[in-house]
């Protein structure tokens, strides 16, 4: 089979920034190009088939798995990635409620997880516990069994409905 | 080797007509698999998830027509859930989060995987899929559409337009069996949807046969034996019930499950979904 074939030169906007991606395989996942192209290495690569959510990141505004988008078909599209979640060297609330509840293990998941917590936390303030699995249920984490996770999210929610008020 | 964009479905027919190899792309939760273990093979891909026309749905009267680009997320939530609880009920059960924001009502009946989990409750609903070309359109009823494992009936040059849905007024169900409750292919499932006012009950299965298939028999025999105006079944005919479904079935052996406890599954699924439905008579 041969799949060594050449596409045409496209554009891709990862976190507000244009990228001209050129002299690649029309095959290539965004997830691949965001790694090995853009050097954007914070997203991760387990299976490549959707399961386990470590390549989570934003298309315009919708929460994806990037090894499933083109990334020819990304092209006019925002990307956000876990490189956009801190702001320089200022962790977000969810990063903090994660070291604070001791949400880490190996740390492979992590990544997308902060970007599914933090898209899911945007539409839904308040969870409760069985949303929270829900809502995390498409992210494995083979460490830490998800107890501290689901505390990370409601320390969150906490903090963010006293800051509001 | 190219790789286009359809902005309209006017425009997807023409570039389907040009050059009927090129492959469609909508959700990519399949499609993607296949490329990155490098199953599939592609030279030409259309992309059709811009198409504003296949993103829309709308009810009326009767029934909702829904774009084949809709996705699971928005069927498994909102107005749509409350008009199709049962294909809400499978949307929710398909993959995660993640992939049920890409995924779309036309790939899952494209795709035609004997696990598609919104072809049992298509296939019980009796809906139409519209389908399109250059030179002209047709509809096709789902067992139409899907003919084996992971094959369709549609011409190279035709793409799946939309998907008229009956909306019906009456409960129903739809159940599976897998290792978790998310990111799961089914091992077994089992859509069951009533309609009251025409004394109709549907029942189809899911990955018991090479197609999702109707359980004709064990729908026959169990809409002679309920009470419409109570809405009960006597408690009697539930085991002879259980059996017809379990007859209806065709399963394999497979890295999934076996066929014996794919046999033994449908079955407890059409006396749950059955006893969620209606009453046991006193």
């Amino acid at each position: 089979m041969d799949i060594a074939q050449e596409f045409n030169q496209y554009e891709l906007t990862v976190n507000d920034s244009r990228y001209v991606i050129s002299g690649s395989w029309l095959g290539e996942s965004l997830l691949y190009v965001l790694r090995e192209r853009l050097g954007l290495y914070g997203s991760k690569n387990a299976c490549e088939q959707g399961e386990c959510g470590s390549c989570s990141v934003m298309m315009d505004d919708v929460l994806v798995c990037s090894c499933l988008v083109l990334a020819a078909n990304a092209e006019g599209r925002e990307i956000k990635t876990i490189e956009s979640v801190a702001d320089g060297n200022e962790l977000s609330d969810v990063q903090e409620a994660f070291i604070d509840t001791g949400a880490i293990q190996c740390g492979f998941c992590t990544p997308g997880l902060l970007v599914t917590i933090h898209d899911f936390l945007d539409s839904n303030p308040e969870p409760e516990e069985s949303e929270i699995k829900e809502a995390i249920s498409g992210n494995l984490c083979r460490c830490t069994g998800y107890g501290r996770i689901v505390e990370a999210v409601q320390l969150v929610s906490i903090r963010r409905s006293r800051r509001d008020t | 080797m190219d790789f286009l964009i359809a902005s309209s479905t006017e425009d997807l027919c023409e570039l389907l007509a040009e050059d009927s190899t090129r492959q469609l792309l909508a959700g990519g939760t399949d499609f993607m698999v296949e490329v990155n273990f490098r199953h599939r093979d592609i030279s030409g891909v259309i992309a059709i998830d811009r198409i504003e026309e296949l993103k829309q749905w709308r009810h009326d009267g009767d029934s909702v027509l829904i774009g084949s680009c809709v996705t699971y997320r928005e069927i498994e939530r909102g107005p749509l859930s409350t008009l199709i609880p049962a294909l809400a009920q499978s949307a929710r059960t398909i993959g995660s989060p993640q992939i049920r924001n890409a995924g779309t009502i036309g790939g899952n009946l494209a795709t035609a995987s004997p696990a598609g989990d919104m072809i049992p409750v298509l296939l019980a609903l009796g809906a139409l899929v519209n389908i399109r070309s250059k030179s002209g359109v047709r509809q096709l009823q789902v067992d139409e559409l899907i003919t084996g494992v992971k094959t369709n009936s549609l011409h190279e040059d035709e793409f799946i337009e939309s998907v008229r849905v009956p909306v019906l007024r009456g409960p129903q169900e739809f159940l599976k069996v897998g290792p978790r409750n998310a990111m799961v292919i089914s091992v077994t499932s089992l859509a069951m949807v009533t309609d009251i006012d025409r004394e109709y009950i549907g029942i189809a299965l899911g990955s018991v046969s090479a197609s999702p298939c109707r359980s004709s028999e064990a729908e026959h025999f169990i809409s002679e034996n309920i009470d419409w105006n109570n809405m009960t079944v006597p408690s009697g005919v539930i085991e002879n019930f259980e059996r017809l479904v379990r007859e209806s079935a065709n399963p394999i052996d497979d890295h999934r499950s076996s066929s014996a406890y794919r046999t033994h599954t449908i079955g407890v699924l059409g006396r749950r979904a059955l006893l969620r439905i209606f009453r046991l008579e006193n």
